[in-house]
């Protein structure tokens, strides 16, 4: 846009200043309530300058990390495997279906298409997962329903193959004497670099974060990633106390304080990942999106 | 004669490697249309699980049928009711300030000048997209809880109101409900717009300038006009989803609190707990089936009229 319009202008740059504030003030609040002593919680309430500091809760968490760490390191694996699984499944099919020449091109874009509109819901997923395919309370419970492909992340990469690579290209590459492999792995691959990191960031997004296949199909918590380890810890206080007890049982437990503290390093490795692929993050949004 | 055969027979083995030449293609395709089957396709077949009368001992499909009686129980309770308007007022209200708040943002991205604020803003307001509905609720009892929350001790505090029990009183539920939304979400839908407007030809600008229009002017017939497809595609895919809910922001914000049902209570979260409290496979199976097929009444509708009214813009 073009304007010199300095109210609106100013007005705009308050607006946005403000919303970034909205944006990381509550996250700030859940932060430092994590490092406010237990008994400054209990009086002042949660505030962004507490009287008095504490890091209690970490300590705390630190004595009894065997539990918290084994769900992080479920969580990590979880979604390792499921981002490798959901890249590699939206690339071998969006791939094809970007060929304009493939027999058969409509009606596999219809089959998938449709999955986005018609849904057979909760109850009968959950049936063909338990009942037939056995997956309760193992570990591709987690991996595999709803997470390990989506249709919505294959015809964003196939507009993207469609609108960044030429058909000229991958043909010159069929007269060369490239195998379709070859054609995939050497020119698509590499020319669809911002589109795969998209996919790979919003998949590990959608496995670090998923509570609900936990809840679903695990019926103990062995297998608890960090999201239901979460989950049960603010629905159920005994669970708390039952996963960090076996120290010092004397010791008052800083239980807000150490929810809070549970959820931090809980956002942390998304925290930490998010940098790094937020270029392409924002990149791959503006390219791939929408364009049906 | 003979030669006319040998073509024929060349064109023959042509087609065939023309076909074969694809195989390769079909194979890549196998593992997804596999998965689709099992995490799509089977469980449709699934839904006739909501006319049955479910019986385990002799399973699902040997089970008799019951007609509509899961659909007369649900519909007897009130439940049906509270839950789907629920649904589709929380979707409608979404989808206009959702929409409307995310083109504002995207304006505002694209005025603003300044590299570095741009970035460092664009980076923050995905933050909250990045979290979990876990997290959040977590986030959302900082802010709400009754003794020691933000609002209530420090907020309530300063202005010397009294502090109001939030988990137990269902009347401030829908706003907080949207805020929180809002809050998850706009980040993403903003950028979806900026993108697209950062695409908008500048010398329409340009024209609108030295046709004297001024900033407003060129948001009426400029920027608007230019998003309105992108405008029009999300629409079609969010009325598609309006039977549907954020199950996460419905089932873990209002700390499953039993008191605030009449107004958290969603069709998501009713399939949920029917299924784990009252273990009521028929009921559930009987709400989710409503939902998957008005939805898909809806989003075809939808997508109709679109088509009529401007057949580019329309989904398929």
């Amino acid at each position: 846009m073009i304007t010199r319009n300095k109210p609106f202008i100013a007005f705009m740059y308050v607006l946005m200043a403000l919303l970034t504030i909205a944006c990381l003030f509550p996250f700030l609040l859940l932060f430092m309530s994590s490092i406010t002593s237990e008994a400054t919680l209990a009086v002042n309430g949660y505030s962004l300058l507490p009287e008095e500091f504490s890091l209690d809760a970490y300590r705390f968490l630190w004595t009894t990390r065997k539990n918290l760490l084994h769900s992080l390191g479920i969580s990590v694996f979880v979604t390792t495997v499921g981002v490798i699984a959901n890249v590699t499944l939206t690339t071998l099919f969006a791939y094809p279906l970007s060929r304009k020449d493939l027999p058969g091109r409509n009606a596999i874009s219809l089959f998938l298409f449709f999955t986005m509109l018609f849904n057979g819901g909760m109850v009968p997923t959950y049936m063909v997962y338990a009942n037939y395919l056995h997956i309760k309370n193992t570990i591709w419970a987690l991996i595999v329903p709803y997470l390990l492909m989506n249709a919505f992340y294959i015809i964003t990469m196939r507009t993207y193959i469609n609108s960044n690579i030429a058909d000229e290209v991958i043909e010159a590459a069929k007269i060369d004497g490239a195998s379709e492999v070859q054609i995939l792995t050497r020119i698509v691959l590499p020319l669809s670099r911002p589109i795969i990191a998209t996919i790979a960031l919003l998949a590990m997004i959608g496995y670090w974060n998923n509570w609900t296949n936990g809840v679903y199909f695990l019926s103990s918590d062995e297998l608890y990633g960090i999201q239901n380890f979460l989950n049960e810890v603010i629905s159920n206080a005994v669970f708390l106390a039952s996963k960090t007890s076996g120290s010092t049982m004397t010791v008052q437990i800083p239980t807000v304080a150490v929810r809070m503290a549970i959820a931090v390093v809980a956002v942390l490795p998304v925290l930490i990942a998010y940098p790094f692929f937020q270029k392409s993050f924002v990149k791959g949004i503006t390219l791939g999106s929408v364009k049906g | 004669m003979r030669n006319k055969k040998r073509s024929e027979g060349k064109k023959r083995t042509l087609i065939q490697d023309r076909r074969k030449q694809f195989i390769p293609l079909y194979i890549m395709l196998i593992p997804g249309i596999v998965y689709l089957i099992i995490n799509n396709y089977l469980p449709m077949m699934g839904l006739v699980i909501a006319f049955k009368k479910v019986n385990y001992q002799v399973g699902i499909w040997n089970s008799p049928w019951a007609g509509f009686d899961n659909f007369k129980y649900l519909f007897k309770t009130g439940d049906a009711f509270i839950m789907t308007r629920n649904t589709i007022l929380y979707n409608l209200v979404f989808i206009v300030f959702g929409n409307a708040f995310a083109i504002f943002c995207a304006i505002a991205m694209d005025t603003i000048k300044n590299k570095f604020f741009k970035r460092s803003s664009q980076i923050i307001i995905l933050i909250p997209y990045l979290l979990s509905s876990v997290i959040v609720s977590y986030i959302v009892f900082a802010f709400l809880s009754p003794s020691s929350g933000f609002i209530n001790h420090t907020v309530f505090g300063l202005l010397h109101i009294d502090p109001v029990n939030w988990y137990g009183d269902p009347k401030p539920w829908p706003v907080i409900l949207v805020i929180v939304h809002l809050w998850m979400s706009f980040g993403y839908q903003s950028i979806l717009y900026y993108s697209t407007l950062i695409g908008i030809d500048k010398t329409l600008y340009e024209a609108t300038v030295v046709d004297g229009g001024g900033t407003w002017h060129q948001i009426r017939y400029v920027t608007l006009p230019c998003l309105k497809r992108t405008v029009i595609i999300l629409m079609l895919l969010a009325v598609g989803r309006i039977f549907f809910s954020d199950f996460g922001l419905f089932y873990q914000v209002p700390m499953h609190s039993g008191l605030l049902y009449s107004t958290t209570q969603t069709i998501d979260t009713y399939v949920y707990r029917a299924l784990l409290e009252l273990n009521d496979i028929g009921r559930s199976s009987a709400a989710g089936f409503l939902q998957s097929l008005l939805g898909f009444i809806c989003v075809v509708t939808a997508n109709k009229i679109v088509s009529k009214v401007d057949s580019e813009s329309a989904l398929f």
